[in-house]
Protein backbone atom coordinates (compact mmCIF):
# COMPACT_ATOMS: atom_id res chain seq x y z
CA UNK A 1 0.00 0.00 0.00
CA UNK A 2 1.70 3.67 -0.92
CA UNK A 3 2.23 5.43 1.94
CA UNK A 4 1.44 9.42 2.46
CA UNK A 5 4.18 11.66 3.06
CA UNK A 6 3.40 14.02 5.47
CA UNK A 7 5.76 15.05 9.19
CA UNK A 8 5.14 15.26 13.10
CA UNK A 9 4.69 18.58 14.58
CA UNK A 10 8.45 19.53 15.28
CA UNK A 11 8.84 18.87 11.35
CA UNK A 12 10.30 15.27 11.64
CA UNK A 13 8.96 13.59 8.43
CA UNK A 14 6.95 10.61 8.48
CA UNK A 15 4.64 8.28 6.61
CA UNK A 16 1.21 7.53 6.83
CA UNK A 17 -1.56 5.18 5.32
CA UNK A 18 -4.76 6.37 3.74
CA UNK A 19 -6.46 5.05 6.36
CA UNK A 20 -4.11 6.54 9.02
CA UNK A 21 -4.04 10.06 7.93
CA UNK A 22 -7.90 9.92 7.81
CA UNK A 23 -7.23 8.68 11.48
CA UNK A 24 -5.54 11.51 12.48
CA UNK A 25 -7.74 14.23 10.71
CA UNK A 26 -10.46 12.81 12.65
CA UNK A 27 -8.93 12.89 16.16
CA UNK A 28 -7.50 16.11 15.58
CA UNK A 29 -11.26 18.18 14.70
CA UNK A 30 -12.48 15.92 18.16
CA UNK A 31 -9.61 16.93 20.02
CA UNK A 32 -10.50 20.97 19.11
CA UNK A 33 -14.11 20.20 19.26
CA UNK A 34 -14.16 19.01 22.57
CA UNK A 35 -11.99 21.48 24.24
CA UNK A 36 -13.30 24.11 22.61
CA UNK A 37 -17.24 23.37 22.73
CA UNK A 38 -17.21 23.84 19.04
CA UNK A 39 -18.82 21.82 15.85
CA UNK A 40 -15.91 19.45 14.97
CA UNK A 41 -15.12 19.56 10.77
CA UNK A 42 -17.92 17.95 8.54
CA UNK A 43 -17.06 14.95 6.45
CA UNK A 44 -16.60 17.33 3.23
CA UNK A 45 -14.19 19.28 5.00
CA UNK A 46 -12.26 16.69 6.15
CA UNK A 47 -11.91 14.77 2.66
CA UNK A 48 -10.78 18.53 1.34
CA UNK A 49 -8.11 18.32 4.22
CA UNK A 50 -7.61 14.40 3.25
CA UNK A 51 -6.62 15.28 -0.33
CA UNK A 52 -4.77 18.34 0.45
CA UNK A 53 -2.15 15.96 2.57
CA UNK A 54 -2.26 12.91 0.20
CA UNK A 55 -1.38 14.98 -2.57
CA UNK A 56 1.93 14.12 -4.04
CA UNK A 57 2.96 17.45 -4.61
CA UNK A 58 5.58 18.78 -2.94
CA UNK A 59 3.95 21.85 -2.94
CA UNK A 60 -0.15 22.82 -2.81
CA UNK A 61 -1.78 26.57 -3.05
CA UNK A 62 -5.32 27.60 -2.87
CA UNK A 63 -7.18 27.45 -5.88
CA UNK A 64 -6.73 30.41 -8.11
CA UNK A 65 -9.41 33.47 -6.72
CA UNK A 66 -9.03 31.98 -3.16
CA UNK A 67 -6.02 34.24 -2.66
CA UNK A 68 -6.18 36.31 0.96
CA UNK A 69 -4.43 39.21 2.49
CA UNK A 70 -0.97 38.37 4.50
CA UNK A 71 0.14 40.26 7.60
CA UNK A 72 3.05 39.98 9.12
CA UNK A 73 4.08 40.63 12.68
CA UNK A 74 7.65 41.33 13.86
CA UNK A 75 8.38 42.01 10.30
CA UNK A 76 11.58 44.16 10.56
CA UNK A 77 13.04 42.21 13.48
CA UNK A 78 12.72 39.24 11.49
CA UNK A 79 15.28 40.11 9.00
CA UNK A 80 17.76 41.15 11.74
CA UNK A 81 17.28 37.42 13.75
CA UNK A 82 18.24 36.03 10.53
CA UNK A 83 21.26 37.40 10.38
CA UNK A 84 20.82 39.93 7.50
CA UNK A 85 22.59 43.26 8.00
CA UNK A 86 20.01 45.92 6.54
CA UNK A 87 18.54 48.33 7.94
CA UNK A 88 14.67 48.61 8.98
CA UNK A 89 13.72 50.69 6.30
CA UNK A 90 15.87 48.47 3.80
CA UNK A 91 13.76 45.30 5.74
CA UNK A 92 10.53 47.03 4.60
CA UNK A 93 11.57 46.81 1.18
CA UNK A 94 12.86 43.53 0.92
CA UNK A 95 9.27 42.51 2.35
CA UNK A 96 7.49 44.72 -0.51
CA UNK A 97 9.64 44.34 -3.16
CA UNK A 98 11.03 41.33 -2.85
CA UNK A 99 8.97 38.73 -0.88
CA UNK A 100 5.08 40.07 -2.41
CA UNK A 101 3.91 40.72 1.13
CA UNK A 102 0.17 43.01 1.46
CA UNK A 103 1.17 44.65 3.81
CA UNK A 104 4.28 45.10 6.14
CA UNK A 105 4.93 46.45 9.86
CA UNK A 106 8.18 47.73 11.65
CA UNK A 107 9.24 47.09 14.89
CA UNK A 108 11.83 47.79 17.24
CA UNK A 109 14.26 44.50 18.49
CA UNK A 110 12.88 44.72 22.20
CA UNK A 111 9.52 43.95 20.65
CA UNK A 112 6.84 45.52 23.94
CA UNK A 113 5.24 48.33 24.40
CA UNK A 114 6.86 49.57 27.67
CA UNK A 115 10.61 49.77 26.73
CA UNK A 116 9.31 51.70 23.24
CA UNK A 117 7.85 54.49 25.43
CA UNK A 118 11.03 56.37 26.55
CA UNK A 119 12.28 55.66 22.79
CA UNK A 120 9.39 56.50 20.45
CA UNK A 121 10.88 59.61 19.54
CA UNK A 122 13.55 57.64 17.77
CA UNK A 123 10.92 55.43 16.10
CA UNK A 124 8.79 58.06 14.63
CA UNK A 125 11.32 59.34 12.48
CA UNK A 126 11.71 55.65 11.36
CA UNK A 127 8.18 55.49 10.44
CA UNK A 128 8.03 58.66 8.86
CA UNK A 129 10.84 57.82 6.28
CA UNK A 130 9.95 54.33 5.75
CA UNK A 131 6.11 56.15 4.73
CA UNK A 132 7.97 58.38 2.14
CA UNK A 133 9.73 55.19 -0.04
CA UNK A 134 7.23 52.64 -0.03
CA UNK A 135 3.57 52.09 -1.07
CA UNK A 136 1.85 48.27 1.25
CA UNK A 137 0.59 49.46 4.20
CA UNK A 138 2.36 49.77 7.18
CA UNK A 139 1.86 48.54 10.60
CA UNK A 140 3.95 49.20 13.67
CA UNK A 141 3.80 46.67 16.25
CA UNK A 142 4.56 45.43 19.74
CA UNK A 143 3.78 43.23 22.18
CA UNK A 144 1.59 44.48 25.51
CA UNK A 145 4.27 41.64 27.71
CA UNK A 146 2.84 42.49 31.29
CA UNK A 147 5.90 40.39 32.22
CA UNK A 148 7.71 43.55 31.89
CA UNK A 149 5.46 45.35 35.01
CA UNK A 150 6.35 43.24 37.71
CA UNK A 151 9.78 42.87 39.81
CA UNK A 152 12.95 42.95 38.80
CA UNK A 153 11.96 44.58 35.64
CA UNK A 154 8.36 46.27 36.75
CA UNK A 155 7.31 48.55 40.13
CA UNK A 156 4.83 45.83 41.00
CA UNK A 157 5.34 42.58 43.26
CA UNK A 158 5.77 39.03 41.44
CA UNK A 159 3.48 37.08 41.25
CA UNK A 160 5.03 34.17 40.24
CA UNK A 161 6.94 35.16 43.55
CA UNK A 162 3.64 35.38 45.70
CA UNK A 163 1.59 32.39 44.34
CA UNK A 164 4.01 30.10 45.55
CA UNK A 165 4.34 31.28 48.66
CA UNK A 166 0.14 31.06 48.88
CA UNK A 167 -0.28 34.84 48.41
CA UNK A 168 -2.85 34.17 46.09
CA UNK A 169 -4.92 37.73 46.81
CA UNK A 170 -1.57 39.64 46.32
CA UNK A 171 -0.65 38.30 43.00
CA UNK A 172 -4.05 39.00 41.85
CA UNK A 173 -3.67 42.31 43.10
CA UNK A 174 -0.40 42.85 41.33
CA UNK A 175 -1.38 41.32 38.30
CA UNK A 176 -4.51 44.08 38.46
CA UNK A 177 -2.17 46.89 38.83
CA UNK A 178 0.18 46.23 35.89
CA UNK A 179 -3.14 46.17 34.05
CA UNK A 180 -3.34 50.11 33.84
CA UNK A 181 -0.01 50.89 33.50
CA UNK A 182 0.76 48.55 30.16
CA UNK A 183 -2.71 50.04 28.75
CA UNK A 184 -0.92 53.57 30.03
CA UNK A 185 1.96 52.68 27.93
CA UNK A 186 0.54 51.32 24.44
CA UNK A 187 -1.81 54.06 24.51
CA UNK A 188 1.35 56.10 24.36
CA UNK A 189 3.16 54.44 22.05
CA UNK A 190 0.29 53.49 19.10
CA UNK A 191 -0.92 57.19 19.62
CA UNK A 192 2.67 58.69 18.63
CA UNK A 193 3.13 55.94 16.17
CA UNK A 194 -0.60 56.58 14.45
CA UNK A 195 0.34 60.24 14.67
CA UNK A 196 3.37 59.73 12.66
CA UNK A 197 1.08 58.14 10.00
CA UNK A 198 1.10 54.42 10.80
CA UNK A 199 -1.69 52.59 8.39
CA UNK A 200 -2.33 50.48 11.57
CA UNK A 201 -1.15 49.15 14.85
CA UNK A 202 0.04 45.41 15.76
CA UNK A 203 -0.65 44.96 19.49
CA UNK A 204 0.75 41.35 18.99
CA UNK A 205 1.66 38.42 20.88
CA UNK A 206 -1.15 39.38 23.36
CA UNK A 207 -2.37 37.15 26.45
CA UNK A 208 1.40 35.75 26.92
CA UNK A 209 1.03 36.61 30.09
CA UNK A 210 -2.58 35.73 30.63
CA UNK A 211 -5.49 37.25 31.48
CA UNK A 212 -4.45 40.82 32.36
CA UNK A 213 -2.01 40.73 29.08
CA UNK A 214 -5.40 40.07 27.41
CA UNK A 215 -6.81 42.80 29.29
CA UNK A 216 -4.47 45.48 28.53
CA UNK A 217 -4.55 44.99 24.70
CA UNK A 218 -8.56 44.96 25.16
CA UNK A 219 -8.58 48.66 27.11
CA UNK A 220 -5.85 49.74 25.37
CA UNK A 221 -7.76 49.12 21.86
CA UNK A 222 -10.87 50.81 23.32
CA UNK A 223 -9.05 53.95 24.31
CA UNK A 224 -7.37 53.95 20.92
CA UNK A 225 -10.30 53.75 19.12
CA UNK A 226 -12.08 56.41 21.23
CA UNK A 227 -9.31 58.95 20.61
CA UNK A 228 -8.43 58.13 16.93
CA UNK A 229 -11.95 56.88 15.77
CA UNK A 230 -10.16 56.07 12.42
CA UNK A 231 -7.53 54.37 13.42
CA UNK A 232 -6.21 50.34 12.03
CA UNK A 233 -5.58 47.54 15.23
CA UNK A 234 -4.48 44.55 14.40
CA UNK A 235 -5.00 41.84 17.47
CA UNK A 236 -2.62 39.15 17.60
CA UNK A 237 -3.26 36.68 20.24
CA UNK A 238 -0.15 34.62 21.77
CA UNK A 239 -1.73 30.99 22.73
CA UNK A 240 -4.80 29.65 21.26
CA UNK A 241 -6.33 29.64 25.36
CA UNK A 242 -6.34 32.74 27.87
CA UNK A 243 -4.42 31.55 30.71
CA UNK A 244 -6.13 32.29 33.87
CA UNK A 245 -2.79 34.09 35.86
CA UNK A 246 -5.01 36.07 37.60
CA UNK A 247 -7.87 34.05 37.21
CA UNK A 248 -10.56 36.71 37.35
CA UNK A 249 -10.45 39.22 35.35
CA UNK A 250 -13.50 40.13 33.47
CA UNK A 251 -13.81 42.31 30.06
CA UNK A 252 -17.63 43.56 29.46
CA UNK A 253 -18.78 40.71 32.47
CA UNK A 254 -17.02 37.85 30.64
CA UNK A 255 -14.32 36.47 32.69
CA UNK A 256 -11.19 36.14 30.45
CA UNK A 257 -9.06 32.95 31.51
CA UNK A 258 -9.85 29.74 29.48
CA UNK A 259 -11.20 31.44 26.62
CA UNK A 260 -11.01 30.04 22.99
CA UNK A 261 -10.39 31.59 20.00
CA UNK A 262 -14.33 32.24 19.09
CA UNK A 263 -14.76 33.53 22.02
CA UNK A 264 -11.51 35.71 22.39
CA UNK A 265 -12.83 37.42 19.03
CA UNK A 266 -16.18 38.72 20.65
CA UNK A 267 -14.11 41.01 22.58
CA UNK A 268 -11.63 41.53 20.60
CA UNK A 269 -14.74 43.06 18.54
CA UNK A 270 -16.17 44.92 21.21
CA UNK A 271 -13.36 46.51 21.83
CA UNK A 272 -12.81 47.42 18.26
CA UNK A 273 -10.39 45.57 16.91
CA UNK A 274 -10.34 45.90 12.98
CA UNK A 275 -8.46 42.71 12.21
CA UNK A 276 -8.25 39.59 14.69
CA UNK A 277 -5.53 37.44 14.67
CA UNK A 278 -6.27 34.04 16.78
CA UNK A 279 -3.47 31.64 17.39
CA UNK A 280 -3.75 27.76 17.90
CA UNK A 281 -0.76 26.34 19.27
CA UNK A 282 0.94 23.17 17.06
CA UNK A 283 1.38 19.89 19.16
CA UNK A 284 5.22 18.47 18.47
CA UNK A 285 4.26 14.71 18.86
CA UNK A 286 1.07 14.78 16.74
CA UNK A 287 1.00 14.67 12.92
CA UNK A 288 0.50 17.32 10.50
CA UNK A 289 -2.71 16.46 9.40
CA UNK A 290 -3.75 15.95 13.42
CA UNK A 291 -2.54 19.09 14.14
CA UNK A 292 -4.19 21.19 10.90
CA UNK A 293 -7.25 19.65 11.17
CA UNK A 294 -7.21 20.99 14.89
CA UNK A 295 -6.15 24.13 14.05
CA UNK A 296 -9.08 24.97 11.40
CA UNK A 297 -11.35 23.38 13.79
CA UNK A 298 -10.85 26.33 16.07
CA UNK A 299 -10.34 29.34 13.40
CA UNK A 300 -13.54 27.77 11.58
CA UNK A 301 -15.68 28.25 14.33
CA UNK A 302 -14.13 31.84 15.22
CA UNK A 303 -14.73 32.74 11.24
CA UNK A 304 -17.99 31.76 11.24
CA UNK A 305 -19.16 34.31 13.68
CA UNK A 306 -16.77 37.01 12.63
CA UNK A 307 -17.90 40.48 11.52
CA UNK A 308 -14.69 41.75 11.47
CA UNK A 309 -11.55 40.39 9.12
CA UNK A 310 -9.56 37.45 10.40
CA UNK A 311 -5.64 36.49 9.73
CA UNK A 312 -4.83 33.94 11.42
CA UNK A 313 -1.54 33.30 13.19
CA UNK A 314 0.00 30.88 10.58
CA UNK A 315 3.83 31.46 11.77
CA UNK A 316 6.21 28.45 13.44
CA UNK A 317 4.66 26.62 16.13
CA UNK A 318 1.07 27.81 15.42
CA UNK A 319 -2.07 27.13 12.88
CA UNK A 320 -0.65 23.83 11.97
CA UNK A 321 2.73 24.81 11.03
CA UNK A 322 5.77 22.79 12.45
CA UNK A 323 7.45 23.73 15.23
CA UNK A 324 11.04 24.53 13.92
CA UNK A 325 12.97 27.23 12.84
CA UNK A 326 13.11 26.31 9.29
CA UNK A 327 9.40 25.23 8.63
CA UNK A 328 8.94 22.80 5.38
CA UNK A 329 7.45 24.38 2.88
CA UNK A 330 5.14 20.66 2.22
CA UNK A 331 3.78 21.10 5.43
CA UNK A 332 3.40 25.10 5.18
CA UNK A 333 1.47 25.10 1.98
CA UNK A 334 -0.60 22.52 2.68
CA UNK A 335 -1.94 23.89 6.25
CA UNK A 336 -1.79 27.64 4.66
CA UNK A 337 -4.30 26.32 1.75
CA UNK A 338 -6.06 24.23 4.44
CA UNK A 339 -6.91 27.26 6.69
CA UNK A 340 -8.03 29.47 3.64
CA UNK A 341 -9.98 27.01 2.26
CA UNK A 342 -11.79 25.25 5.27
CA UNK A 343 -11.80 28.18 7.17
CA UNK A 344 -13.24 31.20 4.26
CA UNK A 345 -10.52 33.95 6.03
CA UNK A 346 -9.35 37.21 4.93
CA UNK A 347 -5.98 36.75 5.39
CA UNK A 348 -3.24 35.14 7.21
CA UNK B 1 8.10 30.78 5.42
CA UNK B 2 7.08 33.97 4.79
CA UNK B 3 7.46 33.26 0.94
CA UNK B 4 5.76 29.76 1.54
CA UNK B 5 2.67 31.72 2.24
CA UNK B 6 3.26 34.48 -0.25
CA UNK B 7 3.67 31.72 -3.04
CA UNK B 8 0.17 29.34 -1.22
CA UNK B 9 -2.20 31.80 -0.50
CA UNK B 10 -1.43 35.46 -0.83
CA UNK B 11 -2.46 38.09 -3.34
CA UNK B 12 1.30 38.85 -4.23
CA UNK B 13 1.14 42.43 -2.34
CA UNK B 14 2.52 45.44 -4.87
CA UNK B 15 3.28 42.80 -7.83
CA UNK B 16 -0.68 42.71 -8.26
CA UNK B 17 -3.21 44.12 -6.01
CA UNK B 18 -2.84 42.83 -2.04
CA UNK B 19 -1.94 46.22 -0.68
CA UNK B 20 -5.15 47.85 -2.38
CA UNK B 21 -7.06 44.88 -1.11
CA UNK B 22 -5.52 45.04 2.28
CA UNK B 23 -6.60 48.79 2.40
CA UNK B 24 -9.95 47.83 2.60
CA UNK B 25 -10.25 45.79 5.54
CA UNK B 26 -7.86 48.29 6.82
CA UNK B 27 -9.75 51.07 6.72
CA UNK B 28 -13.04 50.61 6.06
CA UNK B 29 -13.36 46.44 7.92
CA UNK B 30 -14.41 44.96 4.69
CA UNK B 31 -14.44 40.91 4.73
CA UNK B 32 -12.13 39.65 2.06
CA UNK B 33 -15.14 39.29 -0.71
CA UNK B 34 -16.59 42.95 -0.16
CA UNK B 35 -12.65 44.59 -0.42
CA UNK B 36 -12.09 42.41 -3.50
CA UNK B 37 -15.04 43.84 -4.96
CA UNK B 38 -14.83 46.98 -4.05
CA UNK B 39 -10.86 47.20 -5.43
CA UNK B 40 -12.11 45.88 -8.93
CA UNK B 41 -15.59 48.16 -9.08
CA UNK B 42 -12.74 51.05 -8.47
CA UNK B 43 -10.34 50.17 -10.74
CA UNK B 44 -12.94 48.77 -13.15
CA UNK B 45 -11.35 45.16 -13.78
CA UNK B 46 -12.14 41.30 -12.77
CA UNK B 47 -12.03 40.43 -9.44
CA UNK B 48 -9.66 37.56 -11.17
CA UNK B 49 -7.37 40.53 -12.14
CA UNK B 50 -6.63 41.46 -8.69
CA UNK B 51 -4.30 38.40 -8.57
CA UNK B 52 -2.59 38.61 -11.55
CA UNK B 53 0.96 40.69 -11.85
CA UNK B 54 0.61 40.72 -15.55
CA UNK B 55 -2.65 42.36 -15.69
CA UNK B 56 -2.04 44.36 -12.34
CA UNK B 57 1.03 45.93 -13.59
CA UNK B 58 -0.12 47.54 -16.34
CA UNK B 59 -3.47 48.69 -14.19
CA UNK B 60 -0.66 50.27 -11.51
CA UNK B 61 1.25 51.84 -14.17
CA UNK B 62 -1.73 53.54 -16.23
CA UNK B 63 -2.95 54.50 -13.01
CA UNK B 64 0.49 55.47 -11.48
CA UNK B 65 -0.40 53.44 -8.67
CA UNK B 66 3.43 52.13 -7.94
CA UNK B 67 5.21 49.07 -9.66
CA UNK B 68 7.66 46.47 -8.80
CA UNK B 69 9.83 48.02 -11.33
CA UNK B 70 9.35 51.93 -11.62
CA UNK B 71 10.44 53.43 -14.52
CA UNK B 72 11.93 56.81 -14.64
CA UNK B 73 9.55 59.75 -13.94
CA UNK B 74 6.93 57.26 -12.69
CA UNK B 75 5.15 57.51 -8.95
CA UNK B 76 6.82 56.15 -6.47
CA UNK B 77 6.60 55.80 -2.66
CA UNK B 78 4.18 58.86 -1.55
CA UNK B 79 3.75 60.27 -4.77
CA UNK B 80 1.68 56.55 -5.60
CA UNK B 81 0.09 56.48 -2.08
CA UNK B 82 -1.71 59.94 -3.41
CA UNK B 83 -2.74 58.31 -5.91
CA UNK B 84 -4.10 54.82 -4.39
CA UNK B 85 -5.99 57.33 -1.81
CA UNK B 86 -7.99 58.84 -5.05
CA UNK B 87 -7.90 56.21 -6.95
CA UNK B 88 -9.47 53.93 -4.43
CA UNK B 89 -11.29 56.49 -2.21
CA UNK B 90 -10.29 55.91 0.81
CA UNK B 91 -8.17 57.55 3.32
CA UNK B 92 -4.33 57.05 4.65
CA UNK B 93 -3.27 58.73 7.21
CA UNK B 94 0.49 58.94 5.58
CA UNK B 95 -0.91 60.73 2.81
CA UNK B 96 -2.99 63.15 4.68
CA UNK B 97 -0.27 63.56 7.07
CA UNK B 98 1.87 63.99 4.29
CA UNK B 99 -0.03 67.00 2.53
CA UNK B 100 -1.07 68.38 5.89
CA UNK B 101 3.18 68.62 6.71
CA UNK B 102 3.99 70.13 3.28
CA UNK B 103 1.30 72.61 3.23
CA UNK B 104 -0.72 71.15 0.35
CA UNK B 105 -4.24 72.02 -0.19
CA UNK B 106 -5.72 69.46 -2.56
Amino acid sequence: MTKIFTRYGDGTPAELSSAELMQDLEAGTKDAADRGKIPPLSKEELKHLFDIFASSCKFVSVDRGNEVILSYDAATLKIRRVGVAVDRIQALQIYEKIMGADTMELCHVDYSFKPLKPIVTMEQPVLEQALLSTHIPLFYGAMPNLGLYSQPDGPFPNPAELMPAGKIREAQESYAQTVSEAVRDIVFVAGAMYESGADGINIDTVGAAGDADFLAALLATQELKKRYPDICIEMGMAGEFVIGMHGELTYDGVRLAGLYPHDQLKLAQKAGVTIFGPVVNTNTTESSPWNVARATTFIKAAGKIAAIPMHPNMGMGVGGVPVNDHPPADIVSRASKAMVEICRLDGL
Amino acid sequence: MAITHAHASGMGGMRAAGDLVARLQMTRGMKIAEAKKYVADKLKISIADLSDPVAMTEVRQDLQLGTMSPQPKDARGIEAKIRIAEALGVGINCVKRFKARAGLLF
